[in-house]
């Protein structure tokens, strides 16, 4: 069970940007945004109050790629593979990254919740490829080096 | 405040200018994509520390006291260089700013007027001291991008001082909607978004529908890897795009307006939303605008990681809270848009392009670029090249032009291979194709598209097959699923290159793929399926002999494929510490301690730990 406070949350959203079908989308950002995942109770009871079936709603949340029903770490890294990091060598800067932190290309959360590994097809910093974003920061012209440094650095943080 | 008529419009215009003259001295920090990461915020954090502190200066606007302003601009353009930083009214470029610079930079230019030399750029060793000694600068024609870089991006007040909303006030006061329409049409701006359609055929078929509900909706959802020029226009000048975007808006008779921009800028969101509220005060957008009567009202929808959203039909539909999957066309977008109702849907730059055809004349537009062809284009100029950056170029401009004069060349002087062009959805150009005009037409016959401009430039480090897997793997993810030759062809077609790609692959695979892709090519439902095949149509046309290698010799020969290395011992080397054999997974290193070492390349799995392990560096690749 969610606690009530999360749908507080989602009512406050609703209200932002009305009871439409065509809110769903911004709503689920918003209430990502804030929970960095998508409770799937929650999406239910925005489907209800908005008026589209809970099947329409998972059928949009499913289809793109930024909602996820699965919590998040603390720190969200999305590697960027987009063709320009891509041919500056963006994949062994992912593989450290992995690597150092013991996850997979099936596991992206650390067990600690600290970390989430993803993979992005393009950030717009092409121009200081290959890059990475931390909780949206970009961190340009990366290498496996500089991706432990920065893993350790956030650790450092949390600490 | 409101702006409600020509003359307050002019007459804002004086007073903000002349704010702007009674600047001692005005400090540019880049605030692009590219540039923040880079740290320029820091950068402007401190420049704005250290002005203030200045004794007898405000940075604030006052009466009577020297000014020195620090303002966040868009993109400068070198953003290999980064952080960037122009002063004015000396228009020096530094470049690589860092915080240990700033108090010199204050010292010397902001109070002095000098030069801080070694923040030059240098070019062959000449100093560039300005932006246009740089060649990458010099070289480009800049409409679109004009004011980026070169004003605050989140003031409205700078892009009113350089002329902003004087071709909506012309286009309000002095044409009636079908003049703007004629105007466009006449210019001959062709869609910036790839498939270049004529805009003003586009608006008048908007105009002509029986229905008068109608919308404007902006293609924000650069979605190629390698691009990001769109990104570039949203942050660095909103205020334009937003212009074209009211104009169209009074030429085709709509009311209401989308912005859609992929989740992936949230920089460009944030500048937007600024600008749009800005000009919501100024009563440029909203109701009544500028005292005329016209209403157009604009909303920003926020993607979500799909890249199928770009096609025209996808997006309306994600707009509209729904699965973003392309339709059967027709009836088409102009017709049954948002809502089914009749729509102009045009991208970012095309929007851009349009106040300065009002202002200037479709004749002038017609100056520059091709005959088919009018204009220039903005690229992302990226991948193995020694600057990169955004650039704007006329239409008709040679790749060679591009790579090697305003590019400076491949970086670290690697022989060139090849292009891409249009991202994924983009084929491969080659050698033969440097010295080709480049316009919507001609990029055409070379099985690729002008697509929104991306190029990514190879060297000979990079395995086509390689990157014909890598553009397919992209496609196939993104394939929405909804057409069986997209959902299906991509996935075979991935299926072999990575066969291929492992050293697996068959000749038979070869015809197979062209098979599939020209199957793909035809009868896919939407442009992003219709293109998911060039990449590989055309790296087999111009890399055919590189797929061969990779079958029949099992030989990559830009050692890219890790599953066709072949891992040797230099026997001169080894010591004979057994270190790699230890590190060795599959257990195919043998060899006695203290004499050379060897690899049984059956068993060899090509991680290359042999050779990350090897102190004596005895671990070669063979070609």
């Amino acid at each position: 069970m969610l606690d009530q406070s999360y749908y507080k949350k989602a009512d406050e959203v609703i209200e932002h940007y009305g009871r439409r079908a065509a809110s769903l989308i911004p709503i689920m950002q918003d209430i990502q945004a804030e929970y960095r995942y998508l409770p799937g109770e929650l999406l239910t009871y925005v489907a209800s109050q908005i008026g589209v079936t809970e099947a329409k709603a998972y059928s949009v949340a499913t289809f793109y790629e930024n909602f996820s029903f699965e919590p998040k770490g603390k720190y969200i890294i999305k590697v960027c593979d987009g063709t320009a990091c891509h041919v500056r060598k963006s994949m062994p800067v992912k593989e450290a990254m992995l690597k150092e932190l013991g996850l997979s290309h099936k596991k992206h959360t650390t067990d600690d919740m600290l970390f989430t590994i993803e993979t992005v097809s393009c950030l717009g910093a092409c121009g200081l490829a290959p890059t990475c974003t931390v909780n949206d920061e970009v961190h340009p012209k990366m290498t496996p080096e500089k991706a432990i440094e920065l893993l350790d650095g956030l650790r450092g943080e949390s600490a | 405040m409101s702006i409600n008529n020509k003359e307050a419009l002019l007459n804002k215009q004086a007073e903000v200018q002349k704010v702007i003259d009674s600047y001692t001295c005005r400090v540019l920090v880049c605030s692009g994509t590219g540039c923040i990461a880079s740290g320029s915020q820091k950068i402007y954090d401190e420049m704005v520390k250290l002005c203030k502190d200045i004794e007898g200066v405000k940075i604030e606007m006052q009466k009577d006291v020297p000014h020195v302003g620090v303002i966040k601009t868009g993109c400068q353009g070198l953003c290999e260089l980064g952080p960037l930083m122009r002063i004015e009214p000396y228009d020096y470029q530094y470049v690589h700013v860092q915080i240990e610079d700033c108090k010199e930079i204050v010292e010397k230019t902001v109070l002095r007027g000098e030069p801080v030399e070694r923040l030059f750029y240098k070019h062959n060793d000449e100093i560039c001291q300005h932006p246009d000694d740089i060649p990458f600068l010099k070289l480009q024609t800049r409409i679109v991008l004009e004011n980026c870089g070169k004003i605050d991006a989140e003031s409205i007040d700078e892009y009113i001082a350089v002329g902003g909303y004087q071709a909506l006030a012309k286009a309000f006061f002095e044409m009636t909607p079908q003049d703007v329409i004629d105007e466009v049409t006449k210019s001959g701006l062709r869609g910036r978004g790839g498939a270049g359609f004529p805009a003003g055929r586009k608006w008048s078929q908007v105009a002509r529908q029986k229905v008068k509900e109608r919308y404007v909706v902006c293609n924000g959802d650069e979605g190629d890897p390698g691009a990001f020029m769109d990104g570039s226009v949203m942050e660095g000048d909103p205020y334009k795009m937003i212009e074209g975007m009211t104009l169209a808006a009074y030429a085709v008779g709509a009311e209401n307006g989308y912005i859609y921009v992929r989740a992936e800028y949230p920089m460009s969101v944030k500048r937007l939303r600024m600008a749009m509220e800005q000009a919501e005060a100024y009563g440029l957008l909203g109701d009544n605008i500028l005292g005329s009567g016209v209403n157009f009202h604009l909303h920003i929808n926020r993607g979500a990681g799909a890249f199928v959203c770009g096609e025209g039909s996808a997006l309306t539909a994600s707009i509209e809270g729904n699965r973003g999957m392309p339709r059967v066309k027709p009836p088409r977008t102009v017709e049954k848009g948002l809502w089914e109702k009749p729509t102009v849907l045009n991208n970012v730059e095309t929007y851009a392009n349009v106040p300065k055809i009002i202002l200037q004349g479709a004749d002038w537009f017609r100056t520059i670029g091709t005959e088919g062809s009018p204009g220039t284009k903005t690229f992302s100029l990226t991948g193995s090249i020694e600057n990169t950056g955004l650039i704007e170029v006329p239409m008709g401009t040679t790749l060679r032009h591009i790579i090697y004069d305003i590019g400076g060349g491949l970086k670290s002087g690697a022989a060139f291979k090849g292009v891409q062009i249009g991202g994924p959805s983009g084929g491969c150009l080659v050698e033969e194709h440097l010295d080709q005009i480049l316009d919507f037409d001609s990029v055409k016959k070379f099985d690729a598209i002008m697509g929104s401009g991306g190029l990514v430039v190879m060297d000979e480090n990079t395995c086509m097959v390689e990157v014909a897997r890598f553009f397919m793997s992209f496609t196939q993810r993104e394939s929405c699923g909804k057409c069986v030759p997209c959902r299906e062809g991509t996935k075979r077609m991935l299926e072999i290159l990575e066969r291929i790609v492992a050293g697996k692959g068959e000749m038979s695979d070869l015809d197979e793929l062209q098979e599939l892709a020209t199957m793909v090519r035809s009868m896919a439902l939407c442009g992003l399926g219709k293109s998911a095949p060039l990449p590989v149509i055309s790296t087999l046309k111009r890399f055919r002999d590189e797929y061969e290698e990779h079958i029949r010799d099992k030989k990559c020969r830009s050692k890219v494929c890790t599953a066709l290395r072949k891992f040797h011992i230099n026997p001169e080397f080894c010591k004979g510490c057994g270190k790699c054999a230890k590190n060795c997974p599959a257990g195919a290193i043998t060899g006695k301690v203290k004499s050379p070492y060897t690899i049984n390349n059956d068993l060899c799995i090509k991680c290359g730990a042999c050779k990350d392990n090897c102190n004596f560096d005895a671990v070669y690749v063979e070609l």
